[in-house]
């Protein structure tokens, strides 16, 4: 636990974290893959050979708010988390950010409650908590013994609508979230490079701008962009109670409608208006180059569906392409260009499957010492080409079943994760049924499907490729000294 | 009810834990928990990069890297299609004082997870080629981070603080020891290191104790016994008073700073632990974060832990802030910590204390793989299997005058080594 956060990182705190960036398996390189993990990779807690799992249920209050109870009597602990259907790309155009700083600013007390009341309560009452957002939603979440979920959901509810911001709170929040984005982009080539392939990637669709919003943006943020992006998100329709732990539906109802259910609704639920991406035709390039890096690599992005936007399980299919390509060491890309051609230290894929929108597919490698990037980027690319043909044999395709569906029994270990599977999952418009299923599905994907979709989807006229090398003259434009 | 009390009554508690030992002199503390049909183990090594050969920093993280590239029989590529076909998670790591792992399996697999186990903790092959791509995995690594201000910082504040002491050295080594390292260094350091009477076992799951037992006889059975250790010398923080710059062209300065500390076994470390917590423990409550972030702004993260090493404790903290910022970040940490020292916290600061710890110290226990770790790391601590029970009542007793003698152990006079890496402007 510790400071507020978006997802795109854990904790905020040191990044040392990071000594094993460059083992095998690691989509650590890329801070956003982060948050693909937590989307799919950990989603549907249950196999379908597994032992039963929780029976979940849900229901809806008057007001629109909607319910999810997730059954863990390990322990008489629980998770209490409220989801918004609202994320960074949401923000108003001109206001990036604004998702992310609200976020912050929701610690800052309501009428009821001043500043810090909330925070002290749960300290008090030996919980955590934090908050976190993404591009498609927004959470916040504590963790308490059993009986004092009433009171969370108390505080919860009354900081749905009641949020009171003043200046002397705003400005110096609005200054912790520059030096958020000074840590995790400001001093971090890689982070930049990261941020410049993905608004190349998405040339229309707000996926392309940073969760955490531009700097020049963040900086003009004040109290009535806030308020104003507040009442219009943060209302019962547009929020997700998911309740996870030692406790009955019936409980959760009675104790739900007592708090949420107090709060008054807007009449709707507020509007998404996304972008649509248009059908891509170039093939693109890009580096960052800095005088501080001294480890060059290699990134490609392509646009593909999300689980919300294909059909016919594609998304099951993109998944499963992800691990057979690039998951760990006995992945076809690990195993063609760390261990058989030697031309690379690592390399690996992952597919940001959980969003609502069209959504990214990576692949990366980092060059062993004496590659250039141009020559591994030939060689990834011809053993892309022959993914098809080569990677997709009956072994290959059954091991990467096998560690997928694995990861939702690992997952349901944690009653964290189970609350975040499903909320994650609903707040972008699946349902409880397909995180249920998704084990099923993943195991039904048939080698014609995963070829098919690396075929469809693994093309130039779909890629963003990105390369992260040194510059000797820190005044060369970044966006050009490479090529 | 408190989550204090949660921990004596579950289905999955650590209080639960029960000795396991074989006839071969391994023992494990054990939790059975049938729910979720996987087990998760958890174990360390006495001996980790304290013991790197001179010259050779790096050489136990490399070692620890390189037991699941192949063993017996099997070479790097089909011994990882082993686990992956079942999927079993297996993994290693160096810390300054052990050498750890931990090994995730689904129930239905547990017989092949145990025998890899086995054969890579006692047979690992150390082929060349497998040395070779994780020294190059390595290099990268260090060139990755080469310029990162955190890690820069920290390495610095190592370096500095211990000076002349294998905890100076990094752990991850540098480009020129990781290239000085042989395969020969490798083998005798596993020798030295992977031994039986040297290993500390936990196992959390659904596994009954003579499975258990069995799995432990296959998997840690078959080990010689470690070699002799080399002794690390007991050292403090020096330098402190003195600031450090890591000279790095960006816009925000990484700063690690720290004092004095007190070792985990120590009959303190519960007051200094408690006095941390009010300071800048891991809440949204801590004076640093609020004074720093909270009413100021001046960083996204700040705060301060405790650092226990078999031969040498600190307190030790962390913020970045703009380069501007940094000396007024300073100033308001070092004013913090002079208020503890000359006023410690508030009778009610102290309570509320107590109460966040002693209340979520069951929140750390909430998975297999948690429940597992943290058994392990109190066995290597030679603090007792009942020390989670007696844990929480050590820290509701702590007193005023126990604070008081934890600030004057730990903060002393206030003053810290400080670095920062960046291009603070005033510093």
């Amino acid at each position: 636990m510790g400071q507020k956060r978006t997802v795109l990182d854990a904790k905020g705190r040191t990044k040392d974290n990071g000594m094993h960036l460059f083992r095998k398996a690691t989509p650590a390189l890329f801070p956003t893959g982060h948050t693909a993990h937590a989307g799919r990779l950990e989603a549907a807690p249950f196999g379908r050979s597994e032992a039963g799992g929780p029976e979940v249920s849900s229901f809806s209050l008057d007001n629109g708010l909607d319910v999810v109870v997730v059954p863990d009597h390990r322990a008489p602990v629980v998770t209490h988390m409220i989801w918004y259907r609202n994320g960074s790309a949401d923000d108003p155009l001109g206001r990036s950010g604004i998702a992310h700083f609200l976020e912050h600013l929701m610690f800052k007390g309501t009428e009821t409650h001043p500043v810090g009341a909330f925070s002290k309560a749960v300290s008090g009452l030996g919980g955590q908590e934090n908050a976190f957002t993404s591009y498609d939603y927004t959470a916040y979440f504590q963790r308490v013994a059993r009986d004092h979920l009433e009171t969370m959901m108390a505080f919860e509810a009354d900081r749905m609508t009641g949020l009171v911001l003043d200046d002397a709170v705003v400005a110096p929040e609005r200054d912790v979230v520059l030096e958020e984005r000074r840590m995790r982009v400001e001093t971090d080539p890689s982070a930049q490079l990261s941020e410049a392939m993905a608004a190349s990637l998405f040339v229309h669709h707000p996926y392309g701008i940073p969760i955490i919003g531009w700097m020049h943006e963040i900086e003009e943020l004040n109290r009535e962009h806030a308020l104003a992006y507040y009442k219009r998100f943060y209302t019962p329709e547009n929020a997700i109670l998911v309740v996870a732990g030692d406790v009955t539906p019936d409980a959760v109802r009675r104790l739900a409608e007592g708090t949420y259910g107090r709060v008054t609704p807007q009449g709707a639920r507020p509007l998404r208006l996304r972008a649509r991406e248009p059908e891509p035709k170039a093939l693109r390039r890009l580096s960052v180059a800095d005088p501080k890096v001294e480890q060059p690599t290699l990134q490609r992005l392509y646009l593909t569906p999300s689980c919300i936007t294909a059909r016919d399980g594609e998304c099951h299919a993109l998944e499963l392409l992800a691990e057979v390509l690039g998951g760990g060491a006995t992945s076809y890309l690990y195993r063609k260009l760390v261990m058989e051609l030697g031309i690379a230290v690592n390399a690996g894929a992952w597919y940001m499957g959980s969003a609502i929108d069209d959504t990214r597919f990576s692949v990366y490698a980092v060059p062993a010492e004496g590659v250039s990037l141009e020559r591994l980027e030939e060689e990834l690319d011809r053993i892309l080409r022959r993914a098809p043909a080569e990677a997709l044999d009956a072994e290959a395709i059954e091991r990467a079943k096998t560690r997928l569906v694995a990861e939702t029994v690992y997952s349901s270990d944690s009653q964290s994760s189970l609350a975040r599977i499903y909320g994650s999952a609903l707040a972008i418009g699946e349902t409880i049924d397909e995180v249920r299923r998704w084990p099923t599905d993943i195991e039904a994907v048939s080698k014609e499907r995963l070829s098919a979709a690396a075929e469809r989807y693994l093309t130039p006229a779909r890629s963003v490729t990105g390369y992260l090398i040194k510059t000797r003259d820190p005044d060369a434009p970044r966006a050009l000294a490479a090529e | 009810m408190n989550l204090a009390e949660t921990a004596t009554r579950t289905a999955t508690s650590p209080t639960q834990a029960q000795p396991v030992a074989t006839t071969g002199g391994i023992e494990a503390w054990h939790v059975e928990s049938p729910i979720v049909p996987m087990i998760a183990l958890a174990f360390t090594f006495e001996g980790g990069a304290a013991q790197d050969p001179e010259g050779k920093a790096g050489c136990a993280q490399m070692l620890a890297r390189l037991l699941d590239e192949g063993a017996g029989d099997l070479p790097s590529d089909a011994f990882q299609e082993r686990l992956a076909a079942r999927a079993i998670e297996l993994s290693f790591h160096a810390g300054p004082d052990a050498i750890g792992g931990s090994l995730k399996m689904l129930l239905k697999h547990a017989d092949e997870a145990v025998d890899l186990l086995a054969l890579a903790l006692a047979k690992p092959r150390f082929d060349p080629d497998s040395v070779e791509r994780v020294r190059a995995q390595t290099l990268a690594g260090l060139r990755y981070q080469q310029n990162d201000p955190g890690v820069m910082a920290s390495r610095r504040f190592f370096k500095e603080a211990f000076a002349a002491h294998p905890y100076g050295r990094p752990s991850s080594g540098t480009t020129e020891s990781i290239a000085a390292i042989t395969r020969d260094d490798l083998v005798a350091m596993h020798a030295q290191i992977l031994g039986r009477g040297a290993v500390k076992v936990a196992a959390v799951g659904a596994i009954d104790a003579a499975r258990l037992t069995e799995a432990l006889n296959r998997s840690f059975g078959a080990l010689p016994e470690a070699g002799p250790l080399r002794a690390v010398p007991h050292t403090t923080v020096q330098d402190l008073g003195r600031r450090v710059v890591v000279d790095l062209d960006v816009p925000q300065s990484v700063i690690r700073f720290g004092m004095a500390g007190v070792p985990w076994r120590d009959p303190d470390f519960i007051p200094a632990y408690v006095l941390n917590h009010v300071l800048g423990g891991g809440a949204f409550t801590s004076r640093l974060f609020q004074e720093v972030r909270e009413k100021r702004g001046l960083a996204y993260s700040v705060g301060t832990s405790l650092v226990s090493h078999r031969a040498a404790a600190m307190t030790w903290g962390y913020t970045a802030t703009k380069n501007e910022r940094v000396g007024e970040a300073l100033a308001v940490i070092g004013d913090e910590i002079g208020r503890l020292i000359s006023d410690g916290p508030s009778d009610e600061e102290l309570q509320k204390a107590k109460d966040y710890l002693t209340g979520s110290y069951a929140l750390g226990f909430d998975t297999s793989t948690k429940i597992a770790h943290q058994l392990v790391q109190i066995a290597f601590e030679g603090l007792g299997m009942d020390y989670i029970a007696r844990r929480n009542d050590m820290v509701a007793a702590v007193t005023q005058a126990d604070i008081r003698r934890a600030a004057s152990r730990t903060f002393a006079d206030g003053k810290m080594l400080v670095v920062a890496a960046g291009r603070p402007t005033d510093f």
